[in-house]
């Protein structure tokens, strides 16, 4: 059994099982947790990040299998980090992604762990972060951050991710979709997966379109990748076109560009422990169904105890502004 | 252990079974009892299976089989589980076995297996009862 105690120390030895037990430590918010990671802070910031986000059945667990296999044939080691969505009515969860990446299992460079989404909607679990630093810290070259199959808006994979892949395929929408807000923005690289089905050719045109119009000032230029992962067609330019992104990335200043992504992760961090704390331990559920049956407004409800929580924010140098 | 902390499952099939209904609408009846459930897939050595727990930090593994070669790959699972540090998975399983290989099976710490028939709704709530249990014991520990 892990031993409760020397995780880090034991994860720095090369110890999987520590590695393990931290990642779930980590997704129970166990405060052992943050103790254990002080230590292994330091050594996070080596492994590049990638982030695979798209709509459900696009493809992305093959094509993340592929990216796995063809980092393996040039010795990186890979760490992979798969969600799946939590049921909002049972809170249980069916992980089925690693059914897709059956082959890398035996792999001893080669690290997959499910996560179930545990109320997070952003398309990422509340410790999706966590447990790439802890693999990051253990040491894998590559890793791989997979998301639940996304809808639109589920963004949470911008600020894990160096590189944001977002994986679409034929049959899911007209130029209009490609002229919508949303997740099309946060792609560093746009992969129109399944390409040898009908109807390839003009979404890679539209999205061509879209990137071109679009993105027009921006210092990247998103390039948009063919690709068939069951096949294994494509995955190698996809991969090219993450390094190239990482290319630019560096040549722009990794560090600040990832401080700027930490800020974010802090921000969504406390405002969901904060959440926690006031709607569990504090009650707030039930006083704000009871207030609603005396006939009060949610808006105004929402108004209160928002003055509530800020009135005890009120620090010195905040008065005296 | 948190508040926090769900139970995590492996439904595993090890060998060259291809019947997986049976392993399937366990694995969704815990996920319905608010389990996390990791399913293999089908043709799995045990070797991978004891690979997929360790990586999954999972608190139980249950096999499914309908092949006949349950004495042969559920002793090896255990041996592969052990060998990476996961003796204290909660083991368990179900399929056709015979009464006395469930016997001998239990002896080699299989601590439940379950025969056709069962409903989903005694394995999840056997499984809740057995980790809760083991997770108390392992709080007083500590």
């Amino acid at each position: 059994m892990a031993q409760a105690h020397n995780l880090a120390e034991r994860l720095v030895r090369g110890d999987r099982s520590a590695l393990a037990r931290l990642i779930t430590w980590a997704e129970n918010a166990d405060p052992r947790f943050a103790a254990e990671f002080v230590a292994l802070w330091p050594r996070v910031g080596r492994a590049w990040r990638i982030g695979v986000t798209g709509p459900p059945g696009a493809g992305k667990s093959t094509l993340v299998n592929e990216l796995a296999r063809l980092e393996r044939s040039r010795s990186k080691t890979v760490g992979i980090v798969a969600v799946d969505p939590t049921s909002p009515f049972t809170g249980g969860a069916l992980l089925g992604d690693r059914i897709r990446m059956d082959d890398r299992t035996l792999d001893p460079g080669v690290y997959i762990r499910s996560m179930a989404s545990r109320g997070s909607h952003g398309g990422l679990a509340r410790a999706s972060a966590s447990a790439c630093d802890v693999l990051d810290a253990f040491g894998f070259d590559s890793l791989v951050l997979e998301t639940v199959g996304v809808g639109q808006a589920e963004y949470d994979v911008l600020d894990a991710a160096d590189t944001v892949v977002v994986v679409l395929c034929p049959g899911a929408g007209d130029s209009i979709q490609a002229m919508k807000a949303g997740l099309l923005e946060v792609a560093d690289v746009l992969v129109v997966n399944k390409s040898d089905l009908p109807g390839a050719d003009r979404l890679l045109n539209d999205l061509n379109e879209a990137v071109h119009v679009r993105f027009l000032k921006r210092a990247w230029n998103v390039p948009v990748v063919a690709a068939s992962a069951g096949t294994q067609a494509g995955v190698e330019q996809v991969l090219e076109a993450v390094e190239a992104h990482r290319a630019h990335v560096v040549a722009q200043g990794l560090e600040s560009a990832r401080r700027k992504k930490r800020v974010q992760q802090v921000h969504h961090m406390l405002a969901e422990l904060l959440a926690e704390q006031l709607w569990g331990p504090r009650g707030w559920s039930a006083r704000v169904e009871r207030e609603l049956e005396l006939g009060r407004s949610p808006q105004e409800l929402a108004a209160t105890l928002l003055s509530e929580v800020m009135s005890c924010l009120k620090t010195p140098t905040e008065a005296q502004r | 252990m948190t508040a926090n902390s769900k139970i995590r499952v492996l439904v595993g099939k090890p060998g060259l079974d291809g019947h997986d209904r049976g392993a399937k609408t366990v694995a969704s009846a815990l996920r319905d009892h608010g389990m996390e459930v990791i399913y293999t897939g089908l043709h799995q050595t045990p070797d991978a299976i004891a690979e997929i727990a360790a990586q999954e930090d999972v608190d139980v593994v249950g096999l499914s089989i309908l092949s006949g070669a349950h004495m042969a790959l559920f002793p090896r699972v255990k041996a592969e589980l052990d060998k990476r540090g996961m003796g204290h998975v909660l083991l368990t399983g179900g399929g056709i076995i015979p009464l006395e290989d469930m016997e001998a099976l239990h002896r080699q710490g299989y601590a439940r297996l379950f025969g056709p028939g069962t409903p989903t709704e005694d394995i999840a709530k056997w499984i809740r009862a057995e980790v809760e249990k083991r997770r108390g014991a392992e709080g007083e520990q500590s």
